[in-house]
This record gives C-alpha cells, structure tokens and sequence, in this order.
C-alpha cells in the first residue's frame, strides 16, 4: 500500500507545487523517487512530529497541501494535541499519513502496535479517518487527500487484499460492498479484508454465503446509507486490527443501535492480553481470531438458518 | 494611535475583561501590554480593514492565556468594535479565555495549550520565505511555555532551515503559573540556549518601546538566522500591587482591587 500510496502522490505533486510531503525521519529508501525529483517538495523535519503538524499546519495555513508521513503511532499520538488544536480547529490542509496500521509492525512490540489509532483519530469532529483494504485503493487516497479540504487520517498496512478495480473508479468516501449483505455480513476495515474475503470463499464452497463490506473510511458522511447496506441481515460481524472498542465495531455499533434495525454485532478486534505480544501480522490476527479459518468458524457457529 | 497610548487601552481594556469575566490571567495580558502596544502601534504591518490582507505580517501569541491583551489590542486598533471587548468570557462569546480565531478578525492563529505557536509560525515563515515574499511572521510566547519540548524542536527547524523572516519575542517576566521560573524549572543561560540553537538574540527591556521598536524592525535582522527578542518583562506591569505576585497569574481583579488597579492605570495613584 505503501508504495502505490507514495506513487498517487508523486502524480499529484508533480502537477501543483504547493504539495509538499513532511517525513519526521522515517521511510528509508521508500521516499527517495520523491525526494530525487521534487526536492523543493519534500522536508525531512527530524525526528520531531509535534513539531512536524505544527510546521504542516503553519504552510498549510499559506496554501499549501501538506502530507505528512511516518508510522505506526508516532503522526497521530506523539502528535495528538497539534493535530487537534493547530491542523484541525483551523481546517488546515494537513493529511496524516501512517504506514504500519495495525500490526503490521507486529514484530516490533507494543510501541509499534498501531491499534488504538482509530478510535482516537475518529474522535476528533474535523478529522477524516481512511483506510484502504487494497493498493489501489492507497493510490486512490493519494488524490483523495488532495481533494478533500482540511484534515484527514490515512491509515497503511502491510498487507491488502486483491483490487477488483482500478484507483480512478474509487471513492473513498464510500464503504464497499464487495459481496451484499446475507444473514451475515462481515465488515472489515483495512488489510484484514483478506481474511474475510478467504473466510467468504471459503464459506461460499461449503454452500454459506456471506455479505462482505469493506469499510474504507470511519467517518461517514451518511448513516442512512449504510443501514442500507445491511439490511436483511441478522448478523454483523466487524473485523479490525484495532481495540475493540472505538474503532469500526464501535461505529457500527453507533450506526445500527440509533437505528429501527435489530440486528446483533459481534465485534472483533484486538483482545487487551494481547496488546503486548509479538508476532508476524499473520500470527497476531490468529491469536486475536482474526483469521480466515477464525472467522469461517465463528460464523458457521453463529448461523441461525441452517 | 501611538504605542504608548495602545499599551495603556491594551491595560484598562485587559483588567475590564477580566473583571467583567471574573476571569484568570491578567497579569499575563499586562505582561505583553507594551510589546502588544508596540506591535500593533505600527510594528506590524497590517491592515485592520482587510484582516486577510495577503502582504500582512503574522502575528501569533502563543500564550495563549493572554488573549485578553490581543483582543484589546485589535480592537482599539479597529479590527472590530470596542463594545464587543465586553463579551469575554461570557456565555456564547467567541472572545474565549485563550486566543481564538473563530468569529474574531485579525486573530491569525489560535492556542491555549502551550508549545504550539513557534511550530506554526515557523511553518507560515517558511511558505512566505519559499514565495519570496516579504511578510515577516512574530510569535509571542511566555518564558513558561518554553519548558515545552516542543519549541526546541522548532527552534532547531528554524535555524536548520535559515527562516529569517521570523521573530520570536518572549515574555520574560520570570514568573510561571506556581511560582518562579527559576524555582521551577531554570531556563538560564537562558540566551546560550537560543545562541546555541543557531538564533540570533536580543535582549530588551519588554516595557520600553523604543528598545522594543529598535528590536522588532525590519532591520533588526539582517542575517540567515532567526531573530528571538527577549524582552524582560514584570508580570502584572502597571498595577503595583499586581507586579511580580504569583497570586495574579490567576486572581481576578474586584471589587476594591478592581478599582483600585483602574485609578492606577488612569494616573491618579
């Protein structure tokens, strides 16, 4: 994702000069076609990210487009505060980009497990949240950025799962309904779309089909058309590389109970024992019961027709 | 209206707000009067008709607490009605108790929480330098706020990035909000700090506006580093029983302390 994201945005600077791309030291090798041909578009502000979306802010305040890159927690939580009191209560045209949602940084413990991102980043009234399951859909948010006023989150991950489409059909701002709701539908946001896209084909040969949504941002313009997407369905399932709570289980669960709807939701996400443990993504999402095989499971064990 | 003048409405207007507002931080507002009175008496280049006016110096107060001081500041100096001064901290009010732009013309940036402003003022520096403009961009900060970590890492930005176009003024009245600067955490060698993070340094009496004015000019500066004017302040300035207290960074002026702050400010001590 990373690299189809940092591709759609090297398109876009190339064409307006008042992009400019913020690193706070941080994408050895994956930035240098960027910084080879647009130097005067592209700061490496230190290891300092306060500093980094106040500086964002205070170009964007002049005009410019700031995207500014890091990973893991450090652009949203080292940061939180100039995120809230300088980019957003000014509507500042800064875009906070990190790779490495979830556990795609596995391996590197606690402090590189990005799982709470979501619900904290979500809170904040003038903050977009998007999060792309596929690459091209990271390529897609490149533009999409630059086209939304103000503030907004984008969320990378090591993994994704297949496109179906090219980036100009996508549209960020609307979930995606890759299979239609059915007596269960699971709703992931991210890379671990490709567990459940594994878990939908591999229920659809034992004869169970399940709807499929993608949910490529966590904040929604329009409830109405969401509930829309569930209808006829008995069961969500909500699937994040996040806590529980807060995150896209949190908001379906905001959506459906505000809403005539009974449905029941199961919530997945990360369990709290587990924040600390290592592992590759692989493993982590199996020890949380995020996998394919987890998910094939759950909902087999949940039907109610049979 | 000349600076003196503008410091002494900045005075009478701060305690007022405070007054009417039951509201904190009064003796930060009078802290800055003379360096406000300075800016906005001819210092900064800004035009109270067109608040957006592209050619505009910056100005952000980065203490944010103050606020009362910039408002009045704008105000008397015609950015919006006087009347409107009276607002503070009431209920529906933009005029909050930190600086914020929302509703106010002339108010470039908003803060409260402190260790932002310099960040953000170095960002508008930067774009206005890569413009090749000639706008210059200030930020008052207090010399509390620089316990922040954040202000050195945007000191190190600045001066890495040679942004010449930017002055720093700190307030150093030597008092934070519990007690003294040096009781609390030392800056000093306060000036080393800033030399030694590639500034050029000045230092001025904060309440003598013709050193303040000397300080603030364009040709103040005149090499690739930024400028950072430490004016020496006293908290509380012009209200005798205000100055240098602790107690005021908080206390609200009433009843006979309000009254007696004001016939200080009116000259009839």
């Amino acid at each position: 994702m990373r690299d189809e994201f940092i591709s759609g945005l090297l398109e876009i600077a190339r064409r307006d000069r008042n992009v400019l791309l913020l690193t706070a030291d941080l994408g050895f090798g994956v930035l240098d076609e960027y910084r080879r041909e647009l130097p005067d578009q592209f700061i490496n502000v230190g290891i300092a990210e306060q500093n980094m979306i106040g500086i964002a802010t205070g170009l964007a305040m002049e005009g410019n487009i700031v995207y500014c890159y890091s990973i893991g927690n450090f652009p949203t939580l080292r940061c939180l505060e100039q995120i809230r009191n300088d980019a957003a209560y000014h509507q500042a045209n800064v875009k906070i980009v990190s790779i490495g949602g979830g556990f795609s940084y596995g391996q590197l413990g606690m402090s590189h497990h990005a799982t709470e991102d979501l619900a904290i980043m979500r809170a904040l009234p003038e903050v977009k949240v998007v999060v792309p399951g596929t690459r091209n859909e990271a390529k897609a948010a490149a533009n999409y950025l630059y086209q939304t006023p103000g503030v907004q989150y984008l969320r990378l991950d090591k993994s994704y799962a297949t496109d179906q489409v090219e980036p100009h059909e996508i549209d960020l701002s609307e979930w995606n309904v890759l299979r239609k709701a059915q007596e269960v539908t699971i709703i992931s946001t991210g890379g671990v779309l490709e567990e459940v896209i594994e878990a939908a084909d591999m229920l659809s040969q034992r004869g169970v089909e399940v709807g499929m949504i993608s949910a490529r941002n966590l904040t929604p313009h329009d409830f109405k058309s969401i509930l829309e997407m569930f209808a006829g369905s008995k069961l969500l399932i909500s699937v994040e590389e996040h806590v529980r709570s807060g995150g896209l289980g949190g908001l379906v669960a905001e959506i459906v109970s505000e809403s005539e709807l009974k449905i029941r939701l199961i919530r997945l996400g990360v369990l709290p024992r587990n924040i600390s443990t290592v592992g590759s993504q692989k493993y982590l999402r199996n020890l949380n019961g995020l996998t394919a095989q987890k998910l094939v499971e759950l909902v087999l064990s949940n039907r109610i027709t049979h | 209206m000349n600076s003196i003048d503008l410091a002494a409405k900045i005075r009478l207007d701060a305690v007022i707000m405070t007054n009417r507002g039951n509201s904190s931080h009064v003796a930060s507002a009078l802290s800055i009067a003379d360096i406000l009175g300075v800016l906005y008496g001819g210092g900064l280049k800004v035009d109270p008709q067109n608040p957006n006016w592209p050619e505009r110096d910056r100005f952000i107060l980065s203490k944010g607490h103050a606020g009362a001081g910039v408002y009045a500041a704008l105000a008397e100096t015609g950015f919006f009605s006087t009347e409107k001064l009276l607002t503070h901290y009431q209920n529906g009010s933009t005029l909050s108790g930190h600086v914020s732009h929302k509703g106010n013309p002339g108010v470039e940036f908003s803060t409260g929480s402190l260790g932002h402003g310099l960040s953000v003022a170095t960002g508008m520096a930067l774009a206005i330098q890569r413009r090749r403009e000639n706008s210059r961009v200030f930020c008052l900060m207090s010399d509390g706020e620089c316990d922040e970590g954040s202000i050195w890492e945007a000191a190190m930005f600045a001066s890495h990035h040679k942004i010449n176009n930017l002055v720093a003024i700190i307030d150093y009245n030597k008092i934070q909000s519990l007690d003294t600067i040096a009781a609390t955490l030392t800056l000093e060698p306060f000036e080393d700090k800033w030399k030694s993070f590639g500034w050029n340094v000045t230092q001025v009496d904060g309440h003598n506006h013709e050193e303040l004015e000397k300080a603030l000019s364009k040709q103040s500066n005149k090499t690739s580093k930024p400028l950072v004017v430490m004016a020496h302040t006293t908290k509380g300035k012009g209200i005798s029983f205000m100055e240098n207290s602790v107690l005021w960074h908080y206390r609200s002026p009433q009843n006979e302390e309000f009254e007696k702050a004001i016939s200080e400010l009116s000259g009839d001590k």
